[in-house]
C-alpha cells in the first residue's frame, strides 16, 4: 500500500492510502474534536456522516474548510487544524447546536456522558450568540428506549448502527430544514415500529437524544415496601463492565462486589441470572440434541439448524423479518424469563409466599430485556414473571444513589439455591459463550463420555460471523456464530434459501454480545473495552471449579425436586416460548 | 427595441423550430449527426480533446469544465459507468431546462449517448422532477423513437457502442438538483448530499463513475461537435464560452427566458432584451445566480456576464435565474425572501446549513420587523460566513450569498430598518406607518368603518386620525381611500 505524506500544524507523517485527515492527526497526537464521527473499526461500525462540521480544518489549496473526519489524505497535503477561521468556525457550529438544544444538563441523563457536554465545557463557551426557536417533537417513551429529539444534533449514528450495522431499518432522517430528525417510519413510535430495542441507538447517541427507559425508582420503592419480598438477578455481562461507571478500570470484574452492593441495596434475595443460564443449557442442549438425534435419523419433519433464543432483540428481530422461520430457533426462554419463572414458581414455593409478593428484578446489560419483561407470554394472570429490568447503568446510578462505597465492598457470594452457577454461565455474555457452554453438555450428554477439553477456542473471537467444525462423538457439528443483527440477517438469508450448512447457530444482536450490549457502560467508541469485557468473563469461568451447566448441583437439584427432567411438560410450561408473526412495517 | 437582437441561441436552438415530438424534424436539423460523426470517424479521446477545446462549462451552476469533468471519468476503469442528466431544476422562476426538454428532447439524448460513448458508459439516466408532466412524456417519446430508429439501444451505428436511457422521477426537493444528493435519491434513499471527493466521476452511482452534467450542458454538446469547438469558443469570454439561457423574472417587462452570449452586459440584458422595469419604476438591483446568489446593481451594468467575473461580484452564475428587482423592493426583505426559500430547502444533514440557516433568517426577520440592532450586523456576517466556510454541500455553502451581498451594497438600507426603524422601499409593515393627510381627507368615514381594529376616529366630514399605537398596518385603509388621503411612510 502506498504511503502519503502529510503535515498538519507543521508536523509531517505519512499514512497509507485511504486515510482521512483524523488518522493522520490521531498519529500525529493532534486531537481535533468530532461528535458525529464513531468508527468501531473491528466490528465495521462507521458513521462518516460528516455532518456535525466540528472536525473543520484548513486545507491548503482548499477553498472552504475541510471535515478531518472525512476528507481522504492526498499526497503532500497541508493541514492546519487550530487556525482562528478553524476556531472561530467550530465556535460557531458548537453555538449552533446548542441554539437548538434544551441546555438542561442538570436533570439530564446523559449529563456527565455527554459529548456534546464535554466539547461545549472544552471549548468554554459560555454564552450562545444564536438563540431562536427551538425543534420540538413528541417524546417518544417505550419499555425499553426513551426518544427525546429536541435533544438531538443529527449526528446519525444511531441510523448507521440501526440501518448498517443491525439492518433493522427502524431510524432514519424525516422531514427537511430545520425541522428533519431522525425518526421511525411515519414518525410512529418506537412501540409500534420494527425496533427490537438492541439499544445500540443508545449506546452511540453522544447526547441524551436517545436513553433507556430508567426503572431506578420502581426499584426503590420495590425495595422500601414492606409487603413485597425482592428478588434479584444479574447477567453476566454486568459484572465485566458495572465498575467503569462506578470510578474503575475497565476489565476489572466485581462479581462480589456487586452482590455485596445488592445486598447493601436491600433486596432480600440475591440471585444470579448464571444459574438460569446453566438452565438454559439444560433445556436448549436437550432439545438441540433431540432435533439433531431426529435429524441424523432421518426425520424429514425436523428443522436445523438451531438457533439460539436467549437474546430478546434477536427474538423481535426474527419476528419481524423472518416470519416465515418461526420454527427454527430454539424454543427455549431467554436466562432471564427462565429464572423469572423458576423464581416465581419453585423458589416461591420454598418461601410459601404467592407470586404477587414477589418482586423479581434483573440487571442487565440490555434494554431489549426490559420489552421482553413485558411480552404478554411471560405473564401469569398478569403478573409478570420479571417485574423489573434495569441495564447496568442503571445499577451503578442506583448504586450511587445509595451512598454505598462501591470499591470499598468487600467481596461476597450469591445466595443459594439460585445463586450457583458452571463456568459454562458467565461466558454467556460474550459473543460465541451461548453455544461453547451447550457444546459442553451436549457433548458429555450425547457421548456418555467426559469432555477433556472444555475450551472450544475455535468459537471465540470478534469477527461478525465465525464457524467451527467440532467433533461429538461420530459426529462433526458446523456451527455458526453471528453477532450484529446485520450477521445474523445473512445467516438467516442462507437458512431460508435452503443454503445453509449449520447444524446449531448462535446469535446476539450487540456487538461483541452482550459485554456490548446497549445497557452496558458507554463505550465511547473504544472498542479495547469491549475486549477486556470478555476477557473477565472467560477468567471467571477458568477459574471455576465446575465447567459445565449440567454439574451446576442446583441445578440438578431444581430438577430433581421441581422439573423432572429436561424437556418435561412442566419444562415445557415454565421454561420454553413461541414466537409471534410480526409484520415487516411495525407492531 | 427588438429583444431578440441581442441573443444567440446555441442550447435553445431548436425550441419552437421543430416539433419535438417528431425524430424527424429533428433529424431534419442535423439532429443525430454529432453522435454518427463520432461514433463512425472520432474516437472517444477525441471527443474529450473537442470538448476540452469548446471551453464549455457546465450549466447546473457549478461552472467545471464539461471535457475535464469527461475525461476523469474516461480515464476510470469500471464494468460499469453511467451518464446522468440532471434535470431536477429547482431554482424558483428558473424554467431553461424544461423549455429544452420540451421543446428539443432528441439534442438531450443524443448528448447523452455522446457522453457514454466518450466516457465508456452504456447507461444514462435522466433525473427528472415528476413536476414535468409534458418534458417526461417528450422525452420518453424521444427515447423510443430513437431506439426505433437505432441511434439508441444495442450497437448503435452498426458500431459495438451500446447505449440506452431510462429516466428516474424526483420528488420536487430542491437539494437534489445537488450532484450527490441527486445520486442518494436515485438511488433510492433519502436526497442528502455526501461528502466529496469522492467525486462522482470517480465513484458516483452505484459507486461507479459518473458523469452529472445538466439539461442545458448536454443541449450545447451536439451543437459543438457538429459546427466544432473552435466556432464554439469563438463565442464568449475569455474563459466562459458559448452562450447562457438566463430566466427574466421579476420586476421586467419582459418576463420569460433569453439565449446570450457570455460576455454581454447587465445593460443589454435588463434594459435591452428585458425592456427595464416596468410602469417607470426605477431599477434597483437584480438577482443573479438563483435564491443562492447575489445582488447586482447599476453600478455593475457594464460589467460583461460571466462565470468569473460574477463570482468577483460577490455573485455567481448558477442556473441562470435572474429576478429583477424596482424601487418598491426593501433589499433586506429580499435577501430573507431567497433565505426562506434556502432555509425550507436544505436537507437539514449538517449543523450550519440546518441550524444556521434559521438563526440567519430569523435575525433578518428581527431587523424587518423593528427590533434588529446593529450589533446584529457583525453576528450575521459571522454567521453568514463560517456557514459558507463550514457548510457541507453547495446549497449551504452559498445560501448565505443574498445576505452577505445585500449587506455590502445596500448597507444603508440595513442601517435605516435598524437605526431609524424605517423600511425606505416602503416594503416592511412593521416599519411603516399609515397617515391620513388632513386637508385631502374630506371625513366619509369608509376608513374607520373598514379598519379592522378600530384604530381610526373621526366625526362625519371631518379629517380623520390614525391611532398609531393600535394600528395594525393592514392597508385597509389605504385601499378603500377614494381621495388618495392615506398615505404611509
Amino acid at each position: 500500500m502506498s504511503m502519503l505524506k502529510i503535515t498538519i500544524d507543521g508536523k509531517e507523517t505519512e499514512v497509507p492510502q485511504g486515510s482521512m485527515i483524523l488518522d493522520a492527526a490521531k498519529k500525529l497526537s493532534i486531537d481535533v474534536p468530532t461528535l458525529c464521527f464513531l468508527n468501531l473499526e473491528e466490528l465495521h461500525v462507521n458513521n462518516m456522516a460528516a455532518s456535525c462540521r466540528i472536525c473543520v480544518v484548513e486545507v491548503e489549496g482548499r477553498k472552504n474548510l475541510a471535515p478531518a473526519c472525512a476528507t481522504p489524505v492526498t499526497d503532500g497535503m497541508v493541514v492546519k487544524s487550530n487556525t482562528m477561521r478553524v476556531l472561530n468556525a467550530r465556535k460557531t457550529v458548537l453555538e449552533l447546536l446548542l441554539s437548538d438544544h434544551p441546555k438542561d444538563c442538570l436533570v439530564c441523563q446523559k449529563s456527565g456522558e455527554c459529548d456534546l457536554q464535554d466539547i461545549a465545557q472544552k471549548f468554554g463557551i459560555k454564552e450562545v450568540r444564536y438563540e431562536g426557536v427551538m425543534s420540538t417533537y413528541r417524546k417518544d417513551i417505550s419499555a425499553s428506549i426513551v426518544r427525546d429529539m429536541d435533544k438531538c444534533i443529527m449526528c446519525r449514528r444511531c441510523e448507521t448502527m440501526c440501518n448498517e450495522v443491525q439492518t433493522v431499518g427502524c431510524l432514519s432522517g424525516v422531514n427537511r430544514g430545520f425541522t428533519s430528525v431522525v425518526a421511525p417510519a411515519f414518525e410512529m413510535n418506537l412501540e409500534d415500529s420494527v425496533c427490537t430495542f438492541c439499544g445500540q441507538c443508545t449506546a452511540v447517541c453522544p447526547v441524551g437524544a436517545l436513553v433507556e427507559r430508567d426503572h431506578t425508582w420502581e426499584i426503590v420503592n420495590a425495595i422500601a415496601d414492606p409487603d413485597k419480598v425482592t428478588v434479584v438477578q444479574t447477567a453476566p455481562a454486568v459484572r465485566a463492565a458495572l465498575g467503569e461507571d462506578l470510578g474503575m478500570e475497565a476489565g476489572i470484574s466485581v462479581t462480589g462486589k456487586m452482590a455485596a452492593a445488592l445486598r447493601r441495596l436491600g433486596f432480600d434475595h440475591v440471585f444470579d441470572t448464571d444459574f438460569a443460564a446453566d438452565l438454559t443449557i439444560m433445556e436448549e442442549g436437550s432439545e438441540f440434541l433431540d432435533r439433531l438425534t431426529r435429524y441424523l435419523d432421518g426425520d424429514k419433519t425436523v428443522v436445523l439448524p438451531i438457533l439460539t433464543s436467549c437474546c430478546p432483540a434477536w427474538v423481535k428481530f426474527f419476528e419481524h423479518s423472518f416470519p416465515d422461520l418461526l420454527d427454527v430457533p430454539s424454543t427455549a426462554r431467554s436466562p432471564q424469563q427462565m429464572f423469572g419463572a423458576i423464581a416465581k414458581t419453585y423458589f416461591a414455593d420454598i418461601l410459601g409466599i404467592p407470586r404477587e409478593k414477589m418482586v423479581v428484578v434483573s440487571v442487565m446489560p440490555c434494554l431489549a430485556k426490559k420489552y421482553e419483561c413485558e411480552r404478554p407470554e411471560f405473564k401469569t394472570n398478569g403478573n409478570p414473571d420479571v417485574d423489573y429490568s434495569i441495564t447496568t447503568r442503571e445499577l451503578a446510578r442506583l448504586i450511587k444513589r445509595m451512598n454505598i462505597d462501591f470499591a470499598a465492598l468487600p467481596d461476597e457470594d450469591f445466595d443459594a439455591p439460585l445463586g450457583e452457577s458452571s463456568g459454562a454461565a458467565p461466558i454467556f455474555g460474550a459473543t460465541g459463550g451461548v453455544i461453547e457452554a451447550a457444546l459442553r453438555t451436549a457433548y458429555e450428554l450425547a457421548t456418555g463420555q467426559a469432555l477433556e477439553n472444555v475450551n472450544f477456542e475455535a468459537v471465540r473471537g470478534m469477527e461478525g460471523i465465525r464457524s467451527a467444525k467440532v467433533q461429538v462423538g461420530p459426529h462433526t457439528l458446523n456451527i455458526g456464530i453471528a453477532h450484529e443483527l446485520g450477521n445474523a440477517r445473512k445467516l438467516l438469508e442462507e437458512v431460508r434459501a435452503g443454503k445453509s450448512e449449520y447444524h446449531a447457530i448462535e446469535i446476539m444482536s450487540c456487538p461483541g454480545g452482550c459485554i456490548g450490549g446497549g445497557g452496558q457502560p458507554y463505550h465511547h467508541g473504544d472498542i479495547s473495552v469491549l475486549k477486556k469485557r470478555t476477557q473477565v468473563l472467560y477468567n471467571e469461568d477458568a477459574g471455576k471449579k465446575i465447567r459445565k451447566s449440567h454439574e451446576n448441583p442446583y441445578i440438578t437439584e431444581l430438577y430433581e425436586k421441581f422439573l423432572g427432567k429436561p424437556l418435561s411438560d412442566k419444562a415445557h410450561h415454565l421454561l420454553h416460548t413461541h414466537y409471534f408473526k410480526r409484520s415487516k412495517l411495525g407492531g | 427595441m427588438d429583444s431578440t437582437k441581442k441573443q444567440l441561441r446555441i442550447a435553445t436552438r431548436n425550441c419552437g423550430f421543430i416539433d419535438p415530438e417528431n425524430i424527424e424534424d429533428y433529424i431534419g436539423v442535423r439532429g443525430y449527426e454529432a453522435l454518427a460523426n463520432a461514433i463512425t470517424k472520432s474516437t472517444p479521446a477525441g471527443i474529450i480533446d473537442e470538448m476540452k477545446k469548446s471551453g464549455l462549462r457546465g450549466r447546473g451552476g457549478g461552472g467545471f469544465p464539461t471535457g475535464t469533468k469527461w475525461s476523469f471519468a474516461a480515464a476510470n476503469q469500471a464494468d460499469q459507468k453511467y451518464v446522468v442528466c440532471n434535470a431536477d431544476e429547482g431554482d424558483p422562476g428558473a424554467f431553461m431546462d424544461r423549455a429544452v426538454l420540451e421543446g428539443d428532447p432528441h439534442s438531450i439524448v443524443e448528448a447523452m449517448a455522446l457522453c457514454g460513448y466518450a466516457i465508456g458508459a452504456s447507461i444514462g439516466v435522466v433525473y427528472i422532477r415528476a413536476e414535468y408532466p409534458l418534458a417526461i412524456k417528450r422525452l420518453i417519446m424521444a427515447i423510443n423513437d430513437a431506439r426505433a430508429y437505432g441511434v439508441l439501444g444495442n450497437n448503435i451505428f452498426g458500431s459495438d457502442f451500446s447505449f440506452d436511457i431510462e429516466l428516474k422521477y424526483g420528488a420536487g426537493a430542491f437539494v437534489c438538483g445537488e450532484e450527490t444528493a441527486l445520486i442518494r435519491s436515485m438511488e433510492g434513499s433519502r436526497g442528502e448530499p455526501y461528502t466529496k471527493p469522492p467525486f462522482p466521476a470517480n465513484a458516483g452511482y452505484w459507486g461507479k463513475p459518473t458523469i452529472v452534467n445538466n439539461v442545458e450542458t448536454f443541449a450545447n454538446i451536439p451543437a459543438i461537435l457538429l459546427k466544432g469547438a473552435d466556432w464554439f469558443s469563438s463565442i464568449g469570454t475569455e474563459k466562459s464560452k458559448g452562450t447562457k439561457v438566463f430566466a427574466l423574472a421579476g420586476k421586467i417587462t419582459n418576463v420569460g427566458l433569453i439565449e446570450v452570449p457570455m460576455g454581454i452586459t447587465l445593460k443589454e440584458i435588463i434594459f435591452e432584451i428585458g425592456g427595464g422595469c416596468p410602469d417607470g419604476k426605477q431599477f434597483k438591483a437584480v438577482q443573479t445566480g438563483g435564491p443562492s446568489g447575489g445582488a447586482l446593481t447599476y453600478k455593475d451594468a457594464d460589467v460583461p456576464i460571466d462565470y468569473d467575473n460574477l463570482l468577483a461580484k460577490n455573485s455567481m452564475m448558477g442556473s441562470g435565474g435572474m429576478i429583477v428587482m424596482d424601487e418598491d423592493t426593501c433589499m433586506v426583505d429580499i435577501a430573507k425572501f431567497f433565505l426562506d426559500f434556502t432555509m425550507d430547502e436544505t436537507c437539514g444533514k449538517c449543523t450550519p446549513c440546518r441550524i444556521g440557516s434559521k438563526r440567519l433568517w430569523e435575525t433578518l426577520e428581527k431587523i424587518t420587523n423593528g427590533t434588529g440592532t446593529e450589533a446584529d450586523f457583525e453576528k450575521m456576517k459571522t454567521l453568514a460566513v463560517n456557514i459558507k466556510d463550514t457548510a457541507l454541500c453547495g446549497l449551504g455553502q452559498t445560501m448565505p450569498n443574498p445576505v452577505l451581498s445585500t449587506m455590502n451594497t445596500f448597507a444603508d438600507e440595513y442601517l435605516a430598518h435598524v437605526r431609524d426603524k424605517k423600511c425606505p422601499a416602503g416594503v416592511c409593515s412593521n416599519l411603516l406607518e399609515f397617515f391620513i393627510i388632513a386637508d385631502k381627507c374630506v371625513g366619509c368615514t369608509l376608513c374607520a368603518r373598514v379598519c379592522p381594529v378600530n384604530c381610526i376616529s373621526g366625526k362625519v366630514k371631518e379629517a380623520h386620525v390614525i391611532d398609531q399605537a393600535a394600528c395594525i398596518k393592514c392597508g385597509a385603509c389605504v385601499e378603500k381611500c377614494k381621495f388618495d388621503a392615506i398615505v404611509k411612510q
